[in-house]
């Protein structure tokens, strides 16, 4: 079907689960079905706030598939950008919001033998979504959820309905990562998603076992945060000052330019853009080895400056 | 909008299948220039365009009863040109709400679908059909849901599963093709399936419509136009049925080529799937005689030119060796070479 673009949605329910996590339930506006959603599906919120614009992506956590509503999580971050504040301290039921249609970057594997979810902190919102259709299908899965002692309790309630195949650890001490990978049987394959420090030590545990790297699957929405820079576009000759809490892709679009973007998490390649000069701090998960090394391109989303300027080719 | 269906018409034995001059006004020509040339020509699949074939998701014309008869008829003789792999079912109900959800938006008078939770029942007026069934129970339809619907749906399509960073093509309804076999196809990867087109490979062209199709989003399908020529209205030219078609290639003289020779055009439509992540790829086939797209000056003018000097590795590909030259020499009296409009539009209200 072709959509509408944005959907809008009108905010039905806002219900803090701790102190920084709050579950907000969007619904249709117009009351029309929304585009159904498969597990690990994402929607962008597009949110505006006194002269102030935000792109957020959050994981749906509603039942795949339903189409009279949209569930998020979202923690409010330490230094936010803005966006989650904005959501955490403004946004109430009734408000309207608009949102693009579902993107799916981290789907379940059909070829899969076995799921093996593992998420950190409120990055395991993206496997939320997981249990339900596995469970539908009679897939087996096991989940891992890592988190602080303080969030124990909040994550033993959102996750403890899926079954008996849900683990909580808290801290990155209390899980045996090598033990947990060594022991699934052959076509397991294995979906991170939270810090950047458990993705790397998931990773790095299932090359170690000799995992093959189409059966590993990460998503990530870490924040674009670090020093400040400078972006120079070499076509127009533009400056435009990149802030220490925005990203890269966030400058160029509130400084109007028409700037290519799609998952906003380092993970597509959609917004990847030529770098003419300065030497580019890659955090994203889509430039090979040998990409990152040349620092000829740079993914704005997610990747940020090692100079204090980047010329790149816009 | 009413449509003056044609539902006697064939495109087997007798050939009785034409164009009315509403059909060659509407025909998605494919040509924006004079010389053709390889590109990745996609763009997204939005209600606008040069020809009111493209301002529906999914295009309904007055060939469409006919086309629907003729799909049963080659499905009745080789089951094997609809076939899914298992693990494609989520697939298969998102084809099926996809094109019912698409058709009974785009054609009120023609069908209805009624939706009470997961109840659903479905009107095709054109086919007088009226089914009750539930949606996600496959034992609730006559047949399994992809073949359910688009059996009741003009063009081929194809489902793509994208998993290990490519697409393989892991379903199909496939009865109207220009010499290409699902049954040869199922399960191969994007590349291995493009691997006999020429030029494009080392063009880069499958990298990057690759890389583009796997960020294909929801709600924002996107489209393209390929094109060969058929002898015959024939659109059943596959490889399984060569020895019924390929003799005709033999049979143009002169005299008959205006009349037996058609360009073959398929628009294709690729659109994400919600449930299961996969990409329904649409390939609808118009067909039109010499004769008829000659009504149009500027298309007979162009075709003249895009035919004669094509490049000659692209005339074995679309095996249009043996009468090509028959073609263009028909075409040319009709071309003074004076410059053309560029873009596909007719330029003309009526023929």
């Amino acid at each position: 079907m072709i959509h509408g673009d944005p959907i809008i949605a009108r905010i039905r329910e806002s219900r803090p689960l701790s102190p920084t996590l709050k579950r907000l339930v969007l619904e249709p506006a117009d009351g029309a079905p929304l585009p159904p959603a498969a597990p690990g599906a994402h929607v962008t919120l597009r949110l505006k706030s006194a002269g102030r614009a935000w792109n957020n992506a959050y994981s749906l956590v509603s039942e795949p598939g339903r189409r009279d509503r949209y569930e998020i999580i979202v923690r409010r971050v330490h230094a936010s950008r803005g966006g989650s504040a904005h959501i955490h301290d403004t946004l109430a039921p009734g408000d309207l919001i608009d949102l693009s249609a579902p993107i799916n970057l981290f789907p379940p594997a059909a070829s899969a033998r076995r799921h093996l979810l593992i998420g950190g902190g409120v990055g395991v919102t993206p496997l939320m979504s997981f249990p339900p259709l596995l469970r539908a299908l009679r897939a087996p899965f096991e989940l891992h959820q890592v988190c602080s002692a303080a969030e124990r309790g909040v994550f033993e309630a959102l996750l403890s309905p899926h079954g008996p195949d849900v683990h909580i650890h808290v801290g990155r001490g209390a899980i045996d990562l090598p033990g947990i990978l060594e022991r699934q049987p052959l076509g397991t394959h294995v979906f991170v998603c939270g810090p950047e420090a458990l993705m790397e030590a998931v990773t790095g545990a299932a090359a170690a076992a000799g995992w093959p790297a189409s059966s590993v699957h990460q998503e990530s929405f870490a924040a674009a945060s670090g020093a400040p820079f400078t972006a120079v576009l070499a076509r127009s000759g533009r400056r435009i000052a990149v802030a220490g809490n925005q990203s890269l892709l966030e400058a160029l679009e509130a400084a109007g330019v028409d700037a290519p973007s799609l998952c906003r998490g380092g993970a597509c390649g959609e917004c990847m853009i030529g770098v003419l000069d300065g030497a580019p701090d890659h955090r994203d998960h889509y430039l090979s080895g040998p990409e990152r090394a040349g620092g000829a391109l740079i993914m704005t989303c997610v990747s940020r400056a090692r100079t204090p300027a980047l010329v790149l080719d816009l | 909008m009413t449509i003056a269906f044609k539902p006697l018409e064939t495109f087997r034995d007798d050939f009785s299948f034409s164009n009315s001059d509403e059909a060659i006004l509407r025909f998605p020509f494919p040509f924006p220039e004079d010389r053709y040339r390889y590109t990745v020509n996609t763009e997204p699949h939005v209600r606008a365009g040069p020809s009111p074939a493209y301002h529906q998701v999914f295009d309904i014309d007055e060939h469409y009863i006919a086309e629907h008869r003729e799909r049963a008829l080659v499905l009745e003789r080789d089951p094997g040109r609809c076939q899914v792999l298992p693990h494609m079912m989520a697939a298969q109900w998102d084809t099926l709400e996809l094109i019912m959800e698409a058709l009974a938006l785009d054609y009120p008078a023609l069908f209805t679908l009624d939706r009470e939770g997961e109840a659903w029942r479905w009107i095709n007026r054109p086919l007088n059909i009226d089914q009750a069934f539930v949606f996600g129970r496959p034992e609730t339809l006559p047949c399994p849901p992809f073949e359910y619907i688009t059996r009741q749906a003009q063009g081929d399509f194809t489902l793509q599963d994208q998993r290990e960073g490519t697409l393989f093509m892991d379903g199909g309804m496939v009865t109207t093709q220009a010499d290409w076999s699902l049954a040869f196809d199922l399960g191969m990867t994007f590349h291995e399936w493009h691997g006999p087109v020429p030029l494009a490979h080392e063009l880069g062209v499958f990298d990057r419509a690759l890389q583009y199709l796997l960020r294909l989003q929801l709600g924002h399908p996107v489209r393209r136009l390929n094109w060969t020529m058929t002898v015959h209205p024939r659109l059943d030219t596959s490889p399984e049925l060569y020895p019924v078609w390929g003799p005709d290639r033999a049979s143009m003289n002169a005299g008959n080529v205006g009349r037996t020779l058609n360009l073959r055009v398929e628009l294709q439509t690729l659109f994400r799937l919600p449930r299961s992540n996969a990409i329904l790829f649409g390939i609808r086939a118009y067909l039109i005689s010499l004769e008829e797209l000659s009504r149009v000056t500027k298309w007979r003018k162009r075709l003249h030119r895009v035919l004669r000097d094509l490049d000659p590795v692209l005339v074995e590909y679309k095996g249009l060796a043996r009468y090509r030259s028959l073609a263009v020499d028909w075409l040319a009296p009709g071309d003074d070479g004076a410059p053309l409009s560029r873009g596909v539009g007719p330029d003309q209200d009526r023929v």
